[in-house]
C-alpha cells in the first residue's frame, strides 16, 4: 500500500475541519456543529477503509508513508527526521477508536456546549489530529510532535468549558504530562545518539540484529525515560493523582475522550516503544511495575467503592482498569498481551460510555453525587437499562466485552505467575461491587428527590449515542477473534523481538515448553474462541 | 587616508544605520511637530537599507580594517538577525511613540545607532572593537531605556542600567587588558594561535577570560550578573525592552562565542566549569523567578535570562551542533520576544498601565486574535512543538547529549517544566477568566500587526522548515572554530 495518502488523509482530516470551521462566522452553531461532525465522521470512515485493506498475516507496518522532513544535517551528519507514518494491529484499532469516539464526544456535547461552540469544536478536531498522529507515527521526532501537540486543546477543553475547579485541574494535567514527556525527549535524542536514526522500525531491526548493544545502565536509564512519560499518562499508581481531577472537571466530551483514547497512549507507548526497545529492562522491572500494576487495581477499585461522586468513581475505575492493561502487558506472554490490547479497547468504549452516562444525568440535574439520585428507573427506564448495560460491560459480564480482556490477561498473568493474577481477580469482585452497589443507590430504590420524578427519559440525539456504544460492546464480547485475529501478529512480533533480545526471557519460555507443551503456544485468538464457547 | 574600498563594504550596514541615525538628527529639527510621523519611515527605510547592506558585505569575506573586523559566515548570520530585529522594532514603536507623545526624533536615531554598535560587536575580530561595539550599543540603550523622561520607572531603569552597566564594561575592558599583558595581542584570531602555544595559561591570562565573562555575563544577563534585567525591563519602553531582548543578546553572544570558542577554545577546561555552574543557576533563578511575577514584563524579563542560561547550556556542550544551536536559537527567540512584547506594548495602554497578568483576564472575548497570537508567542518560549522553541531545545538538547552532559540536560528539562508553568497561567487568565473590569484594549495597530504576524509566521515556519536557518546556522557554526 505504499503511496496511498490514507493515514495521512486519517490523521489530517479533522484538521482541515477545524480549520473549515474558523472561517465560520463564531455565532452560527447549527453550522459549525455540522461541519464539524462531517470531518469526524469523514474520518470515521476513511480509518474504515484501513480496516478492510488491513492485512491480518502481515505483522509489519501497513500503509506506510514515508517521506524527508528534516534532513538539515547538523555539523556534517544528516539529522534524519522523517514524516513516517504506518499502522500495525495495535495501531489499527487504536485508530479506529479515536475516530469513533470522536464524533460520538461531538454528539455528547451538542446541547450541553453552549458558549464558545466554534472553539470548542476548533479544540475537539485538532485533539483528534494529535491522537491519530501518535497511533500512526513511526518516527520518534514526529512521535513526540503529536504526543506534545495534544497537550494544547486537551488543556483548553478542561480548561474552558470544565466546572468548578478546572483550571486546577487542567494546570495539574499539563504539568504532570510535561514533566513525564520532556524525560522522554531526552530519551529519544539520547537513541538517537546511540542509533543515528530517529526511525522506530529501523532503531527495532538495530536491537533484533544486535547491531546495537546498549549497555545495562543505559538501558535502564533510557527505559526509565520513557517509562516514566508513559506511566504518567495511564495513569499507573501512584503517578495518577492528576487524573480524577481532569476527569471530574473535564466536561463530557473531554472526559470521553480523556478516558477514551488519551489513557490508552501511555499504555500504547509502552507496547510501542518499551517493551521492543529496552527488553531485558522491562524483564528487569517488570515484577515492580507489576506491583504497582496491582496496587492501582486493588487500590483503583476501593477508592472507587467510597466516591460519593459518580464521576470520580468512574474516574477511579479507570485506574483500576489500566491497571490490569499493564499487568497484561508486563506478563509477557502472548495471551497476556493479547489481553492487554483488547482491554484498551474495552476500556475505551466501556468507560467513554460510562462517562456518556454520568455526563446525561449531569445534563439534567447538574449534580454528580449519587445521593442527589435514586429511583431512576421509575422516570427514566429507557436510560438505567442502557446504563446498567454499560455498567456490566464494565465489571466484566460474560458476553459482553469487559470479560474477555479480563479473562486473557488474568490467564496470561496467571502463566508467568500465579500469586499475581490471584491478587489481580479481586480487582474483578471489586469492581462488581462499586459500580452494582452504585447503580442500586442511583437507580432502583424509590425516589428520594423530587426533582427526579420528572426527568425526561433519553432524547433521540442521547439514544443515537448510546446504542453505537452498546451495539460494540456486545459484538466486541461476541466476536473477539475479529479484533484479536488483527492484533495477533503484532503482539507476536513484539513478544519475539523481546524474546531474541533477552536471553532469560527465552530461557524461561523454553523451560515452561519442556514442562508442560502446548500451554505458550496456544494462540490467544484461540483462547479467545474458547473462552466465548464457555461463556456460551 | 581612506581605507580600502572593500572594507567600507564589510563595514555596510552599520555604516548604512549610523548614516541614516545622522540624517534622522539632521532633518529632525526642520520637521513641524506634526510631521514628525516622517522621521519614523525614514527610519524604517534606513533600518531595511542596512538589512539589504548585509547581502553587499556577505560578498566581501575576509578581515577588514587591518583585522579589526571580519566577514564570516557566523558574524554575516548574526549581522542579518540583528538588523533583522531592527526594522521590526521600529514598527513596534510606530503607534507607541504617538500614544505616548514621545519625542521622535532622536529615539529613533538611537535605535539605529544601538543596532549600528551590535553590528560593530557581531563583526568584531579583535577584543577592543568588541569593546567598541559594546560601548556604542550600550551608551545608546541606557539612553533609550530611560526614554520616558517622565516616568520614574522609566528613569530608574536606565539610571541602574547605566551604573551596572559602566561597571561591566570596565570588567570587560580590564579583562582585555590583563590578556594583552599575558599574549601581548588583543586580536582573536591571534589569541586562537598564542594560546595553545603557551605552556600553561598563566594567571593573567585565567584572570583576563574571567573578567571579560563577568563582562559578558552583565551583557547576556546570566547569573550572578542577571539581577538588573527585570527592573531595567520593566521600567523601559516596551518597543526598547523588545530590542533590548533580542538584538544585544544576539550581539553579546557573538563576543561570548568568539571568546570562548576562537580565542580560549584550546583552554576550554579552564573556562568549562564556570559556564556549566552559571547555566544551571541562570536556569534555576530565572524560572523559579519568573513563576512568582504578576507583572507581564518582569515576568517575560525572567525568562529571557531563563532562555539565556538554555543558550549557555548549549555554548557549555563545546561542540560545533552547540554553536549552531545557539545561534538557532538566537533567531527564534528574538521572534518570540518581539512579537510577545509587540502585544505587551499594545495592550499596555496609554502610560503603560495594564502590565498585570491579571489585567488581561478575558482577552481571548474581546480580541481572539491578539490572544491566540500571544498564546503562540508563550507556547513557542515554553518549546511546544509546532513551534520554533520546540526546535531550538532539542537542538539544545542534542548538542547537550552528544557532549554527555546529562546533569545539565536533566535540570534543562525539569526547568522546562517549571517555565510552563508560568507560561501556561498567562494563557489561562486570557482564556479562562472573566474580566472584572470595563477596560477593553482596541484591535492592534496595523504596524503592530505587522511586527507580530511578521515573528508569528517565523515562529511557525522554523519549525516546520528548521534546515533554511540551521543550514546557515552550520556555516558559521563551521567558521567559528
Amino acid at each position: 500500500m505504499t503511496g496511498s495518502f490514507l493515514l495521512t488523509t486519517i490523521t489530517f482530516l479533522p484538521l482541515v475541519g477545524a480549520l473549515a470551521l474558523l472561517v465560520l462566522r463564531r455565532d452560527d452553531h447549527v453550522w459549525i456543529r455540522r461541519v464539524a461532525m462531517t470531518a469526524a465522521l469523514m474520518t470515521f470512515v476513511f480509518s474504515l477503509l484501513m480496516l478492510r485493506d488491513f492485512d491480518r498475516r502481515f505483522a509489519g507496518y501497513q500503509f506506510v508513508e514515508q517521506r524527508a522532513w528534516i534532513d538539515t544535517g547538523i555539523a556534517g551528519k544528516p539529522l534524519n527526521i522523517e514524516y513516517h507514518l504506518g499502522a500495525d494491529g495495535l495501531s489499527l484499532w487504536l485508530v479506529l477508536l479515536t475516530t469513533f469516539i470522536t464524533p460520538i464526544a461531538m454528539l455528547a456535547s451538542w446541547q450541553s456546549i453552549t458558549h464558545r461552540v466554534k472553539e470548542f469544536f476548533v479544540m475537539l478536531l485538532v485533539l483528534e489530529t494529535g491522537m491519530t498522529g501518535v497511533f500512526l507515527s513511526l518516527d520518534l521526532f514526529l512521535f513526540f510532535v503529536f504526543w506534545e501537540a495534544m497537550l494544547v486543546p486537551m488543556y483548553f477543553l478542561i480548561g474552558i468549558w470544565g466546572h468548578e475547579r478546572r483550571i486546577y485541574a487542567a494546570i495539574k494535567f499539563v504539568l504532570y504530562t510535561m514533566a513525564g514527556s520532556i524525560l522522554m525527549l531526552v530519551g529519544i535524542i539520547w537513541l538517537y545518539q546511540l542509533t543515528g536514526t530517529f526511525s522506530l522500525p529501523e532503531i527495532q531491526a538495530l536491537i533484533v540484529s544486535n547491531k546495537l548493544v546498549l549497555s545495562h545502565r543505559t538501558e535502564v536509564l533510557l527505559f526509565g525515560a520513557f517509562f516514566l512519560a508513559f506511566a504518567i499518562k495511564v495513569p499507573l499508581f501512584p503517578l495518577h493523582t492528576w487524573l480524577p481531577d481532569a476527569h471530574v472537571e473535564a466536561p463530557t466530551a473531554g472526559s470521553v475522550v480523556l478516558a477514551g483514547v488519551l489513557l490508552k497512549m501511555g499504555t500504547y507507548g509502552l507496547l510501542r516503544f518499551n517493551l521492543p526497545l529496552f527488553p531485558s529492562a522491562s524483564l528487569e522491572f517488570a515484577p515492580w511495575i507489576a506491583l504497582l500494576a496491582i496496587i492501582g487495581i486493588i487500590y483503583g477499585a476501593l477508592v472507587a467503592m467510597v466516591q460519593p461522586d459518580l464521576k470520580k468513581l468512574v474516574a477511579y475505575s479507570s485506574v483500576s482498569h489500566l491497571g490490569f492493561v499493564v499487568l497484561g502487558i508486563f506478563s509477557f506472554n502472548p495471551i497476556g498481551v493479547q489481553g492487554a490490547v483488547y482491554q484498551m479497547l474495552n476500556h475505551g468504549i466501556s468507560t467513554g460510555a460510562l462517562f456518556l452516562c454520568v455526563g446525561m444525568l449531569y445534563d439534567r440535574r447538574h449534580t454528580h453525587l449519587i445521593r442527589e439520585f435514586g429511583g431512576l428507573a421509575t422516570p427514566m427506564p429507557r436510560f438505567a437499562a442502557f446504563f446498567l448495560f454499560v455498567c456490566l460491560s464494565s465489571l466484566g459480564l460474560p458476553m459482553l466485552n469487559g470479560f474477555v480482556g479480563e479473562f486473557l490477561i488474568l490467564l496470561g498473568t496467571f502463566q508467568r505467575n500465579y500469586v499475581w493474577a490471584a491478587c489481580a481477580a479481586t480487582g474483578v469482585i471489586f469492581s462488581a461491587v462499586y459500580l452494582l452497589w452504585a447503580y442500586q443507590r442511583a437507580i432502583f430504590g424509590g425516589i428520594t428527590h423530587e426533582k427526579n420524578a420528572s426527568l425526561p427519559d433519553l432524547s433521540r440525539r442521547e439514544g443515537l449515542i448510546l446504542w453505537p456504544m452498546c451495539a460494540l460492546i456486545l459484538v466486541m464480547g461476541v466476536l473477539s477473534p475479529v479484533f484479536l485475529s488483527r492484533t495477533q501478529a503484532t503482539t507476536m512480533r513484539v513478544l519475539e523481538q523481546m524474546r531474541l533480545n533477552t536471553p532469560a526471557l527465552a530461557e524461561t519460555e523454553r523451560r515452561r515448553h519442556a514442562a508442560e507443551p502446548g500451554a505458550a503456544s496456544s494462540v490467544p485468538a484461540e483462547a479467545g474462541r474458547q473462552e466465548q464457547a464457555g461463556s456460551r | 587616508m581612506l581605507p580600502p574600498i572593500a572594507d567600507l563594504y564589510r563595514l555596510a550596514p552599520e555604516l548604512t544605520a549610523a548614516a541614516f541615525g545622522l540624517l534622522i538628527m539632521l532633518v529632525d529639527p526642520f520637521v513641524s511637530r506634526e510631521r514628525k510621523s516622517i522621521l519614523a519611515r525614514i527610519a524604517l527605510l534606513g533600518s531595511l537599507a542596512a538589512l539589504s547592506a548585509n547581502l553587499c558585505s556577505a560578498d566581501h569575506p575576509g578581515a577588514g580594517f587591518y583585522g579589526l573586523i571580519t566577514v564570516d559566515a557566523f558574524s554575516v548570520f548574526l549581522r542579518i538577525l540583528i538588523f533583522g530585529v531592527l526594522p521590526l522594532a521600529i514598527l513596534a514603536s510606530f503607534d507607541y511613540l504617538k500614544r505616548e507623545g514621545i519625542q521622535q526624533g532622536e529615539y529613533y536615531a538611537l535605535l539605529l545607532f544601538a543596532t549600528c554598535g551590535m553590528g560593530v560587536m557581531a563583526g568584531a575580530n579583535e577584543l577592543v572593537t568588541a569593546f567598541v561595539g559594546l560601548e556604542i550599543s550600550s551608551i545608546s540603550s541606557y539612553i533609550l531605556a530611560c526614554y520616558r523622561r517622565d516616568v520614574l520607572k522609566s528613569n530608574e531603569s536606565g539610571m541602574k542600567y547605566f551604573l551596572l552597566g559602566s561597571f561591566a564594561t570596565a570588567f570587560f575592558l580590564y579583562g582585555v587588558a590583563m590578556t594583552y599583558g599575558a599574549t601581548g595581542t588583543t586580536n582573536i584570531a591571534a589569541l586562537h594561535n598564542i594560546i595553545p602555544e603557551m605552556a600553561e595559561p598563566g594567571v593573567l591570562l585565567i584572570a583576563g577570560l574571567g573578567l571579560m565573562f563577568v563582562g559578558l555575563a552583565f551583557k547576556i544577563a546570566v547569573a550572578p550578573f542577571q539581577v538588573w534585567t527585570p527592573d531595567v525591563y520593566e521600567g523601559a519602553p516596551t518597543p526598547v525592552t523588545a530590542l533590548l531582548a533580542s538584538a544585544p543578546k544576539a550581539a553579546a553572544f557573538a563576543i561570548v562565542l568568539r571568546v570562548l570558542y576562537t580565542a580560549f577554545g584550546s583552554a576550554s577546561a579552564t573556562w568549562f566549569w564556570i559556564v556549566w555552574a552559571s547555566a544551571a543557576m541562570t536556569m534555576i533563578i530565572g524560572n523559579f523567578a519568573a513563576v512568582a511575577q504578576t507583572n507581564v514584563k518582569r515576568m517575560l524579563a525572567y525568562s529571557s535570562i531563563a532562555h539565556a542560561g538554555y543558550l549557555l547550556v548549549a555554548i557549555t556542550a563545546r561542540n560545533e551542533l552547540g554553536i549552531a544551536a545557539v545561534l538557532f536559537y538566537l533567531v527564534a527567540y528574538s521572534l518570540m520576544k518581539l512579537g510577545a512584547f509587540s502585544i505587551v506594548t499594545h495592550l499596555g495602554g496609554t502610560g503603560e498601565t495594564k502590565l498585570e497578568i491579571e489585567d488581561y483576564a478575558g482577552l481571548a472575548e474581546r480580541q481572539p486574535a491578539t490572544a491566540a497570537m500571544l498564546s503562540l508567542f508563550l507556547l513557542s518560549l515554553l518549546g511546544l512543538p509546532l513551534t520554533a522553541g520546540f526546535v531550538g531545545k532539542f537542538y539544545i538538547f542534542k548538542a547537550a547529549l552528544d557532549a554527555r552532559l546529562f546533569w545539565l540536560v536533566l535540570l534543562m528539562a525539569v526547568m522546562s517544566v517549571v517555565g510552563s508553568f508560568y507560561y501556561l497561567r498567562v494563557i489561562w487568565v486570557m482564556y479562562f477568566r472573566e474580566s472584572k473590569s470595563e477596560w477593553s484594549p482596541g484591535p492592534l495597530p496595523a504596524s503592530v500587526s505587522g511586527v507580530v504576524l511578521i515573528a508569528a509566521a517565523g515562529t511557525l515556519l522554523l519549525f516546520f522548515f528548521p534546515g533554511v536557518v540551521m543550514l546557515f546556522a552550520n556555516e558559521a557554526a563551521a567558521a567559528i572554530q
